[in-house]
């Protein structure tokens, strides 16, 4: 059976997905995301869609529930990469997934999460936020 | 014995051309600023030759034969040629049937002792001819509608430009109504176009959108959603205040939207959000 490998990069998870979702698949991503973040304490999730080419409701309300339950873990997540015909589905079926944040490809997603991280962190007035 | 009616035209063509390039020079509707009179004839010529040679008796009742298809592109060409100069459809249609005109007074000329087969022939011809007419009406009308058909392609073209106005920032001025299927054309333009130069911020632009209702919010709401999960921001600016008159009355919430009143407003934005500073010289350049 296939498995979405879920890397860990720092204080952030990384995502790739490589294939076309299908139910299961994207439920026992949604489980083991959620697990990996409470177990290592993620303070993000970065999810790269852009070899996705097909999205259904299903697939649309699996990453809208991914954001808010990696909200409730104090985790933010970032959809990447996200193709022009996934995006014109996505809202056309009324899903503009609201809550998730979005960028043009994993590079500006780190970028997101990074800045994200560190306002968290002057936020909380942490004075050592240069240490990770 | 029956006469042969291609026997009859392979004979007498130079007599039916003349007589058919008389018709049409004599008759009112002549348009020699649109055509010479030495094109008409050579026009002409080219179809009586074609006929000439493709009419035999079997199938003179039998328009469907493939023996006439060197007359109907004959045909095709010259209508739609004159679609294109600008003759009127009657005009055209009016020229082939002069030429059953001409015919029925050739077969008038010399089948004059024998009614039963110049009628007979007669009907033929007509309803051959009427055919031919038909047809050109038909290749007439088709090269108007690929002019037309032209046309709104380069409308839809020209009326979605999306311009990098600045490494990073894309701009897309709308002009003309927006509906339904030129939103999807404008939102496939932006968004491929965002994913070719990695632009993170798009300006839509509707200072040329004449009015906006629900369903224009609508649209627009959907492009700039449609952007956001590019993971690109959208800013909507050229907003006039009828506009924002339509849009609190109507009541559609665009506050989760960033809505700018100009262009350089917008722009300015942009940059504010790149960090982007635009700084006048304190002198000016020497040597200038």
């Amino acid at each position: 059976m296939d498995k979405i490998p879920i890397l860990r990069m720092g204080p952030f998870l990384l995502v790739t997905i490589q294939i076309d979702l299908y139910d299961r698949l994207a439920l026992n991503l949604e489980t083991d995301l959620i697990n990996m973040v409470h177990k290592t304490g993620a303070r993000g999730v970065l999810i790269d869609i852009s070899a996705v080419s097909i999205v259904d409701s299903f697939m649309g309300r699996i990453l809208g529930n991914i954001a808010s339950m990696t909200r409730v873990l104090d985790a933010e997540t970032v959809v990447v990469g996200m193709q022009p015909a996934v995006a014109i589905t996505l809202i056309e079926l009324g899903l503009s997934l609201h809550g998730v944040h979005t960028a043009l490809d994993v590079e500006r997603g780190m970028a997101l999460l990074q800045t994200k991280h560190s306002l968290d962190d002057e936020m909380a007035g942490d004075d050592a936020d240069d240490t990770e | 014995m029956a006469t042969s009616i291609s026997q009859l035209l392979k004979n007498n063509k130079s007599t039916l051309l003349d007589g058919w390039i008389q018709k049409q020079l004599t008759n009112e509707s002549l348009r020699d600023d649109l055509m010479t009179n030495d094109e008409l004839r050579t026009q002409s010529e080219e179809l009586v030759n074609a006929l000439a040679k493709s009419l035999t008796d079997e199938n003179i009742t039998q328009v469907d034969s493939s023996d006439f298809d060197e007359v109907f592109e004959i045909l095709s060409t010259i209508s739609m040629s004159r679609a294109r100069q600008g003759f009127s459809p009657r005009e055209t249609g009016l020229y082939i049937f002069s030429l059953k005109e001409a015919l029925i007074d050739l077969l008038q000329q010399k089948l004059s002792e024998n009614p039963t087969e110049l009628f007979e022939l007669s009907q033929k011809l007509n309803r051959l001819l009427d055919n031919f007419g038909v047809l050109t009406f038909e290749t007439f009308i088709k090269g108007r509608e690929d002019v037309i058909l032209r046309q709104t392609e380069e409308i839809s073209d020209i009326s979605t430009p999306v311009i990098q106005i600045w490494d990073g920032i894309l701009a897309l001025p709308i002009i003309g109504t927006l509906d339904s299927s030129r939103t999807q054309v404008v939102m496939e333009n932006l968004l491929q176009k965002i994913v070719d130069t990695g632009s993170s911020i798009a300006i839509l632009d509707i200072s040329g959108v004449p009015a906006v209702d629900s369903l224009v919010a609508q649209h627009l709401i959907k492009t700039v959603s449609a952007t956001r999960l590019m993971g690109a921001d959208c800013i909507i600016s050229g907003i006039r205040p009828e506009i924002a008159q339509t849009v609190v009355h109507l009541g559609i919430d665009l506050s989760n939207i960033i809505t700018k009143a100009t262009m350089a407003s917008a722009l300015k934005h942009a940059f504010s959000m790149h960090r982007l500073a635009v700084k006048r010289h304190e002198t000016e350049k020497k040597g200038f």
